[in-house]
């Protein structure tokens, strides 16, 4: 009788040692990635739980186009979560710059990242890291392997092959040649411009001259791109003005569509919609055996709210993030996000990892107008979008599309006065 | 030596309206109206006067949107005059027949979309129009005017009417319900004695009913003038801030929110933002002063 008793006042005690020392701690991740919220739930926060126990994670996404006024917001009023998902550049280091983040370039975890991966969330001397790189998207496209094949059409590598594709399901009828739409205007810019451009401007080349001043929006390289996409219109969808960017995936993803431009963040959408056969090809080159060019976007950071009350809790997070065991679990999780970590990560989808192949053939290089460039009135960014769309629609030709660019960018970036 | 006594109660019924009421508008109004005189320099807020006005007014780049958005704005209005409010009278004419049957079911029917929230009524007129889901393209292929079809809403010609058109279909049921309860206070006597003098059917409405809910019509302009200059929510639903295609749908709204919150890599600028909010507010008060001293204290009212 005594013994039991005494067991139990033991247990007690222990008990209660054990919960006094678990007085767990939770930290809010803001995200704009709400789609991403079952795998965050399901697999990321349980790995992390289960390697630092004594911390809680909440993933509290909002939708992606409120995301910046909705953070800007809170952070503003102190409701902000404890960690900050950083959109890349401009965004972030205004943030920075206004107190909302911390300085990270202390944190040893940061070397396992190239300067290329850090660069979208530094300051522009690269003196400060503010935000731990997660991911990247990469643009090319993506086509129905069925349809091509119900065609007998080989996967186009040069511009000529790949309207000779366009021209050849157009004729055909049975598939839409391309699966977008101008509605929502920014598949125009991302998938349309950016996706190709790389091509035309050559990377980080034409980007980082463009930046310097030493090359115009009105030069050819900068003009083609527009020339290109004029030629997209007659192979897009009847009333492809009013076509969103969702009706643009369900009509590929339903196998009415043969080929979408698309970010690599579809691929886990896609996977688990289309009952068809998917590949991908990278921006088809102008000429036969030029090098080839793609846009390999940095996309996703993560940094540490500067008003958290749990510095040591978010620093844990942040250090697993940077880790290789993250890049697996994340790269894995969500094919299509492609880890920046230095590491080496093995993917297992077919088609994340066909076109993360395209790292080794091409050049990377980010989009054009993200850096820098979208800092002023008007917006670069925003006029691209407004451009690209009157481009396909041919609304204006390539050289006045460029010309109006070029002027509002000299109206307020001094490199271009 | 009888002095009138304080009336406390006065004050005490009143406070709690005042005090919400100054917390959640006035003090909030005339802080936006004080942020617009400020900008934003190396981390710090300095007064700048009325600069952030003239960059909105003679700045080109700010005022050729800034115009537009007028522009457009001035044009959703007039739709709403022209189709929304005479469609809505005619509709009370209609129901107010006492002859009519199920007329209660048409009211209810008309009205319901009044209470439909704007992304519900955007999301389904995008559907509805959609060229490739949409019900509009099939419908009218079954009466062979396929060729009729365009995608209104991705067209800039059109863009903004359909929307408007829409914001009418949501909201003619207001216009109904306040002349519909105009007409009903329509003493039956002064019918019956028109009858007499030989005024019946379409006359009698033109020249009995419509003189005596003018007053009615007159409310009903000027809360569509001040919904529609405060419009935002629908355009915002259906074709997101950028407001598209190629800001033909841009209205105020649209482009202060773009500017106050920013977007996609635009950063919001709270000054700017607050500059159009005051722009729109001004244009807001001149108009419902025009209604207020130069129409209503000019309309007649009749005793009935």
């Amino acid at each position: 009788m005594k013994h039991k008793s005494l067991k139990l006042a033991l247990l007690g005690t222990t008990l209660v040692a054990t919960s006094a020392l678990a007085e767990d701690v939770t930290i809010t991740i803001e995200s704009w990635r709400n789609d991403d919220l079952t795998l965050w739930q399901d697999q990321i926060i349980p790995a992390f739980e289960a390697a630092n126990p004594g911390i809680k994670v909440q993933f509290t996404p909002s939708a992606p186009a409120e995301y910046n006024a909705v953070l800007n917001s809170k952070l503003d009023a102190g409701s902000a979560g404890d960690l900050i998902t950083c959109r890349p550049f401009d965004a972030s280091l205004a943030l920075y710059e206004a107190g909302h983040l911390t300085d990270l370039s202390g944190v040893e975890a940061m070397s396992n990242f190239s300067d290329v991966a850090k660069s979208a969330w530094q300051t522009d001397d690269g003196a400060v890291s503010f935000c731990v790189p997660m991911a990247s998207v990469i643009h090319g496209f993506i086509y129905n392997k069925d349809a091509f094949n119900e065609l007998g059409i080989d996967v186009p590598t040069t511009e000529d092959e790949f309207f000779a594709a366009l021209d050849k399901i157009k004729e055909d009828g049975t598939y839409i040649p391309i699966a977008m739409g101008t509605n929502d205007q920014w598949e125009a810019a991302t998938m349309g411009y950016n996706n190709i451009g790389p091509n035309y401007w050559k990377g980080e080349e034409g980007r980082q001259a463009l930046i310097k001043g030493e090359q115009k929006l009105t030069d050819e390289a900068w003009t083609a791109p527009y020339a290109t996409l004029a030629r997209w219109g007659e192979y897009m969808g009847d009333g492809y003005e009013a076509q969103t960017y969702p009706d643009s995936q369900n009509i590929f993803t339903l196998g009415r569509a043969a080929i979408y431009p698309a970010g690599s963040w579809e691929i886990s959408g896609f996977n688990t919609q289309a009952d068809f056969q998917m590949g991908a090809f990278k921006p088809p080159v102008r000429n036969a055996g030029d090098t080839c060019y793609i846009s390999d976007h940095t996309d996703i950071g993560i940094g540490m709210n500067a008003a958290t009350e749990n510095p040591e809790a978010a620093e844990t997070f942040l250090a697993w993030v940077a880790s290789p065991e993250f890049a697996e679990i994340f790269g894995n999780a969500l094919p299509g996000f492609f880890p920046l970590s230095s590491t080496p990560v093995e993917l297992q989808d077919p088609l994340a990892k066909e076109i993360v192949g395209w790292r080794d053939e091409c050049e990377s290089t980010i989009r054009s107008t993200y850096q820098i460039l979208s800092r002023g009135t008007p917006n670069l960014e925003n006029e691209t979008w407004g451009a690209s769309v009157a481009a396909i629609k041919g609304a204006k030709s390539p050289e006045e599309l460029g010309a109006e660019l070029q002027e509002g960018l000299a109206s307020w970036y001094a490199p271009h006065q | 030596m009888n002095r009138p006594r304080f009336r406390w109660h006065i004050v005490v019924f009143l406070a709690p309206a005042v005090l919400v009421y100054t917390a959640v508008m006035i003090f909030p109004l005339f802080n936006t109206l004080r942020l617009a005189l400020y900008s934003e320099v190396d981390q710090s807020r300095v007064f700048v006067g009325l600069q952030n006005f003239q960059t909105l007014f003679f700045d080109p780049i700010w005022s050729e949107q800034f115009w537009n958005a007028l522009g457009n704005n001035f044009w959703f209005f007039l739709i709403h005059m022209l189709v929304q409010n005479p469609i809505g009278i005619a509709l009370a004419a209609l129901l107010s027949h006492p002859r009519l049957r199920f007329s209660a079911l048409y009211r209810s029917a008309i009205f319901i979309p009044t209470i439909l929230s704007f992304v519900i009524v955007g999301f389904a007129w995008k559907l509805i129009l959609s060229p490739i889901w949409g019900i509009a393209p099939s419908m009218l292929d079954a009466v062979g005017l396929k060729s009729l079809f365009a995608p209104w809403l991705g067209k800039e010609e059109y863009a903004l009417t359909t929307l408007a058109l829409i914001s009418v279909w949501q909201f003619v049921g207001i216009p109904m319900m306040l002349i519909y309860a105009a007409l009903l206070t329509i003493p039956e006597e002064i019918l019956e004695a028109g009858e007499i003098d030989g005024i019946t059917g379409a006359s009698a409405f033109w020249k009995i009913k419509l003189p005596l809910i003018l007053p009615s019509i007159g409310i009903i302009s000027i809360l569509t003038f001040v919904g529609n200059f405060n419009a935002f929510d629908l355009i915002y639903a259906a074709q997101g801030a950028l407001a598209g295609p190629d800001f033909s749908t841009d209205i105020l709204g649209t482009f202060m929110y773009r500017t106050f919150f920013g977007f996609q890599l635009q950063l919001g600028d709270p000054h700017m933002g607050s500059a159009i909010a005051g722009a729109m507010f001004a244009i807001i008060l001149v108009g419902v002063c025009i209604y207020l001293f130069g129409i209503q204290t000019r309309m007649r009212r009749y005793q009935l």
